[in-house]
């Protein structure tokens, strides 16, 4: 068995993880002090990939990064690389994909933490990145977890966008979900089978960290009220 | 060493016009809920931007709308207690106090901070985390934080208001000795009258986002300048009134007041200390009578107009009084006071 597939979703899941995580927690962070109208105009904007058709994500990508698109093409001119069609191209699509899920889940987190704290921090003399990084972060430690993991799950499945831009070459694009897809065009059940098996194993490793994240928070939820009220 | 307020902030429909004065003294900001404490508080510590206005600390100019001075929250260098304390949850008692230490080498900081978890008898709690702590320990934590920002002035944000009542008598004590270390103007924002007049020197009353000139207690609860403030010092009668030849009549009332009233119509407030039972000149009946904690009070109504606005009166102890009975009682006219419109 080749594990290419395996090695090359785990890659792409992992380095857009790591995008959408500082992407995600700045677009939550500053988009909550904007104005009400732009506010909810960017909202709007950067949820829509959560919900429209993965292969529309794709198009639009292919749209903006094909070879003959404006910012394909410049890229190709200028640096002779050719965006699409490369094991990274897939990085584009879960990227974009996934970003609404990281972003609407540390948001709710931000909403959560009680401001005080900040602004107690602020009279103290800390500075804004300290109170951002030792103080809220930490408060909002949970829900950004969740987040973070939510969204590696999820670049890990994606499949309508990331075989639009990146397409299906054994041992080059291949993915975890291209596989299994391209297994089944050609009835290798046998092998098809142990993708699906790969896949389910991750994804339930992925689910049950996020109920124990859950739980936790849970826990100590209730733990402090009880502290609070003895 | 004084702070000097002068600012105005609009919030939607609510108008914020603070002005004040405090040297090295404690100044009460008194008012009920939603009056502008709070929001005043907050422009002081550069949490919220005054529309327009000036704050000067120590000579130095904090917020100055014409020149356009506006220094941030960590340069302001004021301790602001907040009313849940605003501890960072995540971090232990010490680690908290840590926060509040702004210079000098980790070993230096460490030893502040041990000598400020000493005098604030925090000993032993340094590793717990503040969820674990009583409400008074959270208090004195928050407080030592404060302190050793070294602050040029401290806010109190209705620094009781997150415990129970039962505590706060000795809560109180303690506060008021860990502040006496303390020199430099403090604002202390409550709506508890009482809680003003045992911690407070000076007071400053806010009725619907204006502030009132600044008066110390005494003038406060005998000559009220206005009739919220009035009622803020607990006055129970506010009584209407009408002109009449050698002053103002009570509504129903067979009273005669030498009040000096301009207009056809008036409130009369009428604090306990108006009021005398037993051999008075006024009659009137025992409608009700209120058995409070350590006092009785009865509510009164004219004989003659039982619709009439009634008057609610505490007993001197040893006067007892059934209702339906008949109790005699005089005002004395200099205690009371003539609102008008």
């Amino acid at each position: 068995m080749d594990w290419y597939p395996l090695w090359n979703s785990l890659r792409i899941a992992a380095i857009s993880t790591v995008i959408i995580f500082f992407a995600g927690i700045f677009a939550a962070y500053y988009i909550a002090r904007l104005p009400r109208l732009i506010k909810g105009v960017l909202d709007v904007v950067l949820t829509l990939p959560l919900v429209l058709p993965p292969t529309v994500v794709g198009y639009l990508l292919l749209r903006v990064l094909g070879p003959q698109r404006v910012i394909g093409a410049w890229v190709l001119e200028t640096f002779g690389v050719k965006l699409v069609m490369t094991w990274w191209s897939a990085i584009f699509a879960t990227t974009v994909v996934i970003f609404p899920l990281m972003y609407r889940t540390v948001r709710g987190a931000f909403e959560a933490f009680d401001e005080t704290l900040a602004y107690s921090g602020q009279t103290l003399g800390l500075s804004n990145a300290y109170i951002f990084w030792r103080i809220r972060m930490p408060c909002c430690r949970q829900g950004v977890l969740a987040g973070t993991v939510l969204a590696f799950a999820r670049a890990l499945g994606e499949y309508g966008a990331t075989s639009m831009i990146a397409g299906y070459t054994p041992g080059r694009t291949a993915t975890i979900s291209t596989t299994v897809y391209q297994l089944w065009q050609t009835n290798n059940d046998a092998l098809a089978y142990k993708w699906v098996a790969v896949n389910i194993a991750i994804s339930a490793v992925v689910l049950l960290t996020v109920n124990m994240l859950e739980r936790r928070s849970l826990l100590r939820g209730a733990s402090r009220a009880r502290s609070v009220k003895a | 060493m004084s702070l000097y307020v002068d600012i105005e902030k609009r919030l939607g429909a609510f108008y914020l016009r603070s002005k004040f004065e405090v040297a090295d003294e404690t100044l009460a900001l008194l008012g009920a809920s939603g009056c502008g404490k709070s929001v005043t508080l907050k422009c002081i510590a550069g949490i919220v931007t005054p529309d327009r206005g000036r704050i000067v600390l120590n000579g130095r100019v904090l917020f100055d709308s014409e020149k356009r001075t506006d220094l941030t929250p960590q340069q302001r260098r004021v301790g602001y207690l907040f009313q849940q304390y605003a501890l960072f949850p995540n971090m232990t008692v010490e680690q908290n106090i840590l926060c509040g230490i702004r210079a000098g080498s980790r070993s230096e900081k460490r030893a502040l901070a041990a000598e400020k978890l000493r005098m604030f008898r925090l000993e032993g709690l340094e590793k717990k985390y503040p969820a674990q702590l009583s409400g008074g320990q959270q208090q004195r934590v928050a407080l030592a934080r404060i302190l050793c920002s070294e602050p040029q002035a401290i806010l109190l944000d209705e620094p009781f208001s997150a415990l129970d009542s039962y505590l706060k008598w000795n809560l109180e004590l303690e506060l008021s000795d860990l502040l006496t270390g303390f020199h430099g103007p403090i604002l202390w924002v409550s709506h508890d009258l009482g809680e003003c007049c045992r911690n407070c020197q000076k007071v400053c009353v806010m009725e619907n986002g204006a502030s009132s000139p600044v008066t110390d207690m005494e003038t406060l609860v005998r000559y009220p300048a206005t009739q919220s403030a009035a009622q803020l010092t607990g006055c129970r009668n506010f009584l209407p009134a009408h002109r009449c030849e050698g002053g103002v009549r009570l509504d129903g009332w067979d009273i005669l007041l030498p009040l000096h009233a301009a207009g056809e119509r008036a409130t009369v407030s009428v604090p306990d200390g108006a009021i005398t039972v037993e051999g008075g000149t006024h009659t009137a009946r025992v409608s009700r009578v209120i058995r409070d904690l350590n006092a009785t009070a009865v509510v009164l109504r004219a004989a003659e107009a039982p619709d009439a606005p009634p008057l609610c009166v505490v007993l001197p102890e040893g006067v007892r009084a059934a209702e339906g009975s008949t109790l005699s009682f005089s005002l004395l006219a200099d205690r009371c006071r003539l609102w008008e419109e």
